[in-house]
């Protein structure tokens, strides 16, 4: 009898799961991809052909021809849409660049602390995750406004003798970006660094090296999984961020996310915003499966 | 090797300038008696009263709170579960589109999944509101607790859970006796993540709440698209100051455990 009741509970910890992850990823997805192949109509749901299961075979078959990819067709067509996405990709890696040019000599620094240290500083930079993502972002709107605290910095110190523009443009945008993935960037280098045998760099001085020689031909090459992780971790979700370009951006930075939006909220355009959805989401499969191949190295590496 | 040189002092001084001071002087200037929110005039509270008497900043902020905390718990037991059966649950029909769609949503834009799930909602009729960001929360914070409690049953000595079935235990007085205990800690901070998560999100949300429902976050996206404005940053700061109590406090009470765990240890070693 037990054996049988187990089973079943095997079952149900498989099934509840698994068929909620169906319904509420896989099947939305499907219903984004049809609707990318409809037309858009002035109707409710704003789109056509809905599936009609009461017309029978006959129905489904009409439903069938009436798809097209009418507005892939318009996304090439309408230069906004590549722009959008070249230029998507365009911030994504200088911010990516940026952040690692940044986030390296924190973690470095980390990793060189005195031991009793590096408790405290982890959780220094583990606490801006668990604050709210868009105070984050926001508290970046009065420092560099146009009177803001930056340009007050600046003015008073004597760098500029003009406020400089910040906000609205793709500099903010950066900003935006290096500031809140900044963590993302920080934990990986940090996680290899820290396990960097500290042996190594003492055999490259014995044997001549002087201590940016050393960084160069030991510390540097061995901190590259990290360095990898922490880029793509920010790289990806930086193509498809919607709440730092519509704060901190312009009407002239072009991102992806922030279309979608407007194409969706704005236009009340659905198909063309599935449509924009699918290529994104085309796009990010490349990086995505990189990324993982970097993982599966890395731990085959440990074992 | 590990000793604190010039370079280093001076990166890790001015990598956690840039990453606090942005913070502190919202904090700072949520105190400000000017409406103008880079000059200062002076202390005052007066921000902090008016966020309080506004009603649909309180609205807002429950509706928030509710969602945070039916979605996180049902997250948790739905993301324990997936851990299991990803972990525990050997091979089975369909496992690499499981695990397939156990990942997946955390490298999603989030633009995606709002848009994916409000198409769902619409075309099989179900009404938006506060139930319907709460079936979005769930599914992609159910992702990220899977994550961290397979990671801690991946760790765990696997000879104590067989020891139980050896014992007479069923498989599940074995899961609720001995593994729940022992991942306990991964399954709250799971929890955490998934409250936290809920929380902050804007942009799922927007798409799966309803004109019905307001989340704070919307809230605060709507009223700062125009600017600065000072209630946002009383509003700012009590989160921030409830997450760093929060975060400072589970890290002590981590480290006492810790701490007398190894003790606990060592007494046994002695005797």
């Amino acid at each position: 009898m037990s054996g049988l009741s187990d089973r079943l509970r095997g079952l149900v910890v498989v099934a509840v799961p698994y068929l909620w992850l169906l319904m509420l990823f896989l099947v939305p997805f499907g219903i984004v991809l049809k609707i990318s192949l409809s037309d858009i109509a002035l109707a409710i749901p704003p789109y056509t052909p809905t599936l009609d299961l009461s017309q029978g075979w006959q129905g489904l078959k009409d439903f069938f021809a009436d798809l097209d990819f009418e507005n892939f067709v318009w996304l090439t067509q309408d230069d906004l849409y590549w722009k959008a996405y070249l230029s998507s990709l365009k911030i994504a890696v200088i911010s990516t660049f940026l952040t690692l040019l940044v986030g390296y000599p924190i973690a470095y620094g980390m990793a060189n602390a005195p031991d009793e240290w590096r408790p405290t500083l982890m959780m220094l930079v583990i606490l801006p995750f668990w604050t709210s993502f868009l105070i984050r972002v926001y508290s970046w709107m009065g420092i560099l406004s146009q009177e803001g605290f930056l340009n007050q910095f600046l003015l008073w110190t004597g760098v500029v003798s003009e406020p400089l523009t910040i906000m609205n443009t793709n500099t903010a945008v950066y900003i935006g970006i290096v500031y809140t993935y900044l963590p993302f960037m920080i934990l990986p280098i940090y996680a290899t660094l820290e396990k960097l045998d500290a042996s190594l760099l003492e055999a490259a001085s014995d044997l001549g090296c002087t201590r940016a020689q050393a960084f160069w031909l030991v510390t540097a090459p061995l901190s590259k999984p990290g360095v990898i992780a922490g880029c793509f971790l920010v790289f990806i979700p930086a193509i498809g961020e919607f709440v730092i370009p519509s704060l901190l951006g312009g009407s002239r930075t072009l991102m992806i996310g922030k279309v979608l939006w407007e194409e969706f909220f704005s236009n009340r355009d659905w198909p063309v915003a599935s449509a924009v959805a699918v290529i994104l989401l085309m796009i990010l499969v490349i990086p995505i499966i990189l990324f993982q191949r970097n993982e599966q190295k890395q731990r085959e590496a440990e074992q | 090797m590990r000793r604190l040189t010039w370079f280093n002092a001076t990166s890790l001084t001015l990598g956690f300038a840039f990453l606090y001071l942005p913070m502190l002087i919202l904090v700072i200037f949520s105190f400000n008696a000017s409406k103008l929110v880079t000059v200062w005039a002076g202390f005052s509270t007066q921000w902090y009263g008016e966020l309080i008497r506004n009603e649909a900043f309180l609205d807002a902020a429950w509706v928030t709170l509710k969602v945070g905390l039916f979605s996180s718990t049902l997250a948790t037991v739905l993301g324990t579960m997936a851990a299991y059966v990803m972990v525990r649950g050997g091979r089975f029909f369909g496992r690499t589109l499981f695990s397939g769609m156990i990942y997946a949503p955390l490298v999603m834009p989030e633009v995606i999944t709002g848009l994916s799930l409000l198409l769902l909602f619409i075309s099989i009729g179900l009404d938006r509101g506060v139930f319907t960001i709460v079936l979005a929360h769930t599914t992609f914070s159910m992702c990220y607790v899977s994550v961290v409690v397979s990671s801690r049953l991946v760790s765990f000595d696997r000879s104590v859970e067989e020891a139980a079935l050896d014992l007479g235990c069923t498989p599940f007085d074995a899961f609720k006796s001995v593994t729940l205990p022992i991942i306990a800690p991964a399954v709250i901070s799971g929890w955490l993540l998934a409250f936290t998560l809920s929380l902050d999100d804007l942009v799922i949300a927007s798409f799966t709440a309803g004109p019905s429902a307001t989340t704070l976050p919307i809230k605060i996206f709507s009223s700062v698209r125009l600017g600065v404005s000072p209630e946002i940053n009383a509003l700012s700061t009590i989160m921030i100051g409830i997450v760093a109590v929060g975060v400072v406090t589970a890290s002590l009470v981590s480290k006492r455990m810790i701490m007398r765990q190894a003790r606990d240890e060592q007494q046994a070693v002695h005797t």
